[in-house]
């Protein structure tokens, strides 16, 4: 059974290494600094003990005030998983640091959420469009996104 | 696409993408109404036409006994659209069964599955290479209309608005059952087809000519 | 591996156009293919042909209304995708399915596990070049499970069968005599079809060795099903985190070392043999009661999130949910399997002839429906 590593843990484990980084903790995850993630990301992923491998997903949800991008690792070695979130608070151009570079697969899908959500990552290689042309208006999982 | 001589046609990729983007623009703004049934406006230059019966049928019995498909399957409806041509269903009864790559070398597009607006242009690109005479089936609620997703953001309602069609096949999925009477109604419409023009209605110069046979005759 | 310095004619690159309406792109799939000669160089995928934008369209319908969309993503292998999603929405809402449902549920998901391979398999193959006919084979055996879903749901490819809490109806009195007759009958014929190809020539040049994924790419990646399992990670949602009732049934995750396109093809046909293997257990323990839990047709979860994945037959297949306590969910995404999977496949087809590449892609079995949502 996967078991998701409760907030409480991670939150111990982060606070040794990174004391300001973590912003809130939920039930089970974790609010992150945007500034502080792609450190955080790496430490969980090469630290002993937690090496967190292979990321499930990443996506973003409108919240109107806000964007939060989730982020969720699993551990094959250990077999527990982490959700991460970061928030940013802006409508016009949000940016979240991209981890394309700790996670290949995080790659396409910070595309994805950048075409769809319009968040863009900093750092990402190719921050193009995936699936909507270049020249399409808006990004349409936005909640005030209309056609 | 017209070639302007002047200009440089070396592109980055990213600016390929952008041409891609104004190409489906200007579709979408383009097409904002449906094509009508091609018998509806092909039929007008038919009328003309008498029934030259035997060749006639020789020609359209030609044409709906090897209807070739060129590939163009985008989603779900290509499930059923594979099965009909597989050894159950087995479309070769109906001289069918071979899928051309090349739109040049077929003369039925199955459009089985949902159009995209990024996928417009190309489904237009492909029916436009096709040789004439040549045929559509919409196969599936998303053929006719857009069907379960027809409110979607990215969806065509219709493969109509960027191509005519001849038959639509409802369903989602049609069964292959569906798919193989769909084939045979445009099969009869072919078989009406007059694929001879008839020359006592068309102008004919050589009516104007004065005939030697019936110079003959007065003398 | 093949290099470009073993070419004796040194060409300039060039950009070749593949797609998006291709015979061997399995749905509409295009990718610019930088090549000198014949040899890959570069590759660089395109999606969005089919981006039909479900995970919009899900938030306008309820969670019930919800289901039929699910089915049209991986349109291979519908059955998984309602389970996956209702295992979400269970999730979301702590609604508990009856034995009986589980039961079902795990059978019908089996089942489309071994309808997928049966496409993924003959695809490939047809790829490599064996055109037509280990494909009609195989799909032959698909179409009898065809009859077995229609049987059950009334719907051959789509089935919305699964629903929140259970399935939709039971089973058939049918049903069950027929799939036990049918499952030593497709044994039979898995077994023979493996002996054809076993020796094959042209499988075993065109796939040997060819477009290796190594175990650390793989898992950075994130792939996962047969892919990830032919390259030597042995990570199985059905054992790791088992949903459903799977922690009840034995069976054996199939792996290989090598993770190239022939090892692929024998981890999916061992696994058809473990479905059966789960289904022939499955068949006899179905348990009475009711087949689905007392639930209202319009569910208002209580605000929160949950993922629910399963192990659908391409890989982990998830859903991430979002509830504000409305009738339709705030915001669903997908993680869909076919989509992160493809992430190798430049890794896997750098070096190779363009004729590889085909089968390389093939090997990795996508859906375009879920690629692109
Ligand atoms: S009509 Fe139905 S089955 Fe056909 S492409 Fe549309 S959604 Fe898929």
């Amino acid at each position: 059974m996967t078991t998701a590593l409760s907030a409480k843990e991670i939150v111990s484990k982060l606070s040794a290494e990174f004391p300001d980084a973590v912003k809130e903790a939920g039930a089970d995850s974790v609010l992150v600094k945007s500034a502080s993630l792609p450190a955080v990301t790496e430490y969980l992923k090469t630290a002993d003990g937690l090496k967190f491998d292979y990321i499930n997903y990443i996506t973003a949800i409108d919240y109107y005030d806000y964007f939060e991008v989730v982020y969720m690792m699993t551990s094959t070695e250990y077999n527990r998983s982490v959700t991460l979130k970061t928030r940013c608070e802006t409508r016009n151009r949000p940016t979240v640091p991209s981890l394309a570079g700790i996670y290949q697969g995080a790659d396409w899908q910070e595309r994805e959420v950048y075409d769809l959500m319009g968040i863009t990552f900093k750092g990402h290689p190719n921050m193009k469009r995936v699936f909507l042309w270049e020249g399409f208006d808006g990004h349409p999982l936005r909640k005030d996104w209309n056609k | 696409m017209e070639i302007d001589e002047n200009k440089e046609y070396i592109y980055d990729s990213y600016q390929l993408d952008c041409d891609e983007g104004k190409i489906i623009e200007q579709m979408k703004a383009s097409t904002k109404k449906s094509i009508p049934d091609p018998a509806d406006w092909i039929d007008a230059d038919l009328k003309r036409n008498i029934v030259l019966t035997s060749l006639d049928w020789v020609i359209d019995w030609a044409r709906r006994s090897s209807l070739w498909t060129a590939i163009c399957y985008p989603a779900c409806c290509g499930m059923e659209w594979m099965a009909t041509l597989a050894p159950r269903f087995d479309g070769s009864r109906f001289g069918m069964e071979i899928m051309r790559a090349s739109p040049r070398q077929a003369d039925l597009l199955i459009t089985a599955g949902t159009l995209t607006w990024k996928m417009a242009p190309n489904v237009r690109r492909i029916y436009n290479q096709m040789a004439e005479p040549k045929w559509v089936i919409a196969m599936g609620a998303c053929g006719i209309s857009g069907g379960i997703f027809r409110s979607g953001y990215n969806v065509v309602p219709g493969y109509n608005k960027i191509i005519p069609v001849d038959v639509y096949v409802p369903g989602c999925p049609p069964r292959p059952e569906a798919l193989l009477y769909g084939i045979q109604q445009l099969q009869k419409k072919i078989g009406r087809a007059k694929a001879v023009p008839d020359l006592s209605e068309l102008p004919n110069p050589l009516n104007e000519l004065p005939n030697p046979l019936k110079k003959d005759k007065k003398k | 591996m093949t290099t470009t310095q073993e070419i004796s004619l040194q060409t300039e690159p060039f950009v070749l156009n593949m797609g998006p309406l291709h015979p061997s792109t399995h749905g509409v799939y295009r990718m610019r293919v930088t090549l000198d000669g014949e040899v890959v160089l570069d590759i660089e995928p395109m999606f969005g042909y089919l981006h039909r934008g479900i995970e919009k369209l899900m938030e306008e319908r309820t969670y019930t209304g919800c289901i039929p969309l699910t089915d049209r993503l991986d349109y291979a292998s519908a059955m998984g995708n309602n389970l996956a999603y209702c295992v979400a929405v269970e999730k979301l809402a702590k609604i508990r399915v009856p034995e009986r449902g589980e039961y079902i549920r795990v059978i019908t998901a089996e089942m489309i596990r071994i309808a997928n391979h049966c496409l993924a398999v003959g695809s490939m193959l047809n790829d490599a070049g064996a055109l037509g006919t280990p494909f009609f084979y195989l799909w032959n055996e698909r179409e009898k499970l065809y009859d077995l879903f229609e049987m059950l749901c009334g719907q051959r490819v789509l089935h919305n069968y699964i629903r929140i809490g259970g399935v939709s109806q039971d089973l058939p009195d049918e049903f069950l005599p027929a799939l036990e007759k049918f499952v030593p009958q497709l044994h039979k014929f898995i077994n023979e079809f493996e002996f054809f190809l076993k020796q094959n020539e042209i499988l075993i040049a065109r796939a040997q060795g060819v477009g290796v994924l190594p175990k650390d790419v793989a898992l950075n990646c994130g792939i996962s099903g047969p892919l990830a399992r032919a390259s030597g990670i042995k990570r199985d949602l059905r054992k790791d985190d088992p949903y459903s009732v799977y922690d009840r049934f034995e069976f054996d995750i199939p792996t290989a070392e090598n993770g190239d396109c022939y090892d692929r093809y024998r981890v999916r046909m061992e696994e058809m043999k473990q479905s059966l293997h789960i289904i022939d257990q499955a068949i006899k323990k179905v348990p009475g009661g009711p087949f689905r839990a007392k639930v209202p047709q319009i569910i208002r979860p209580p605000a929160g999130e949950a993922y629910g994945h399963i192990e659908g037959p391409k890989g982990e297949l998830g859903f991430y949910l979002v509830s504000d306590n409305s009738i339709a969910p705030y915001r669903c995404h997908i993680r869909s399997t076919s989509f992160i999977n493809l992430t190798a496949l430049r890794q896997m087809v750098k070096g190779w002839k363009i004729a590889d590449l085909i089968v390389i892609f093939g090997s990795i079995d996508i859906t375009m429906g879920e690629v692109d949502r």
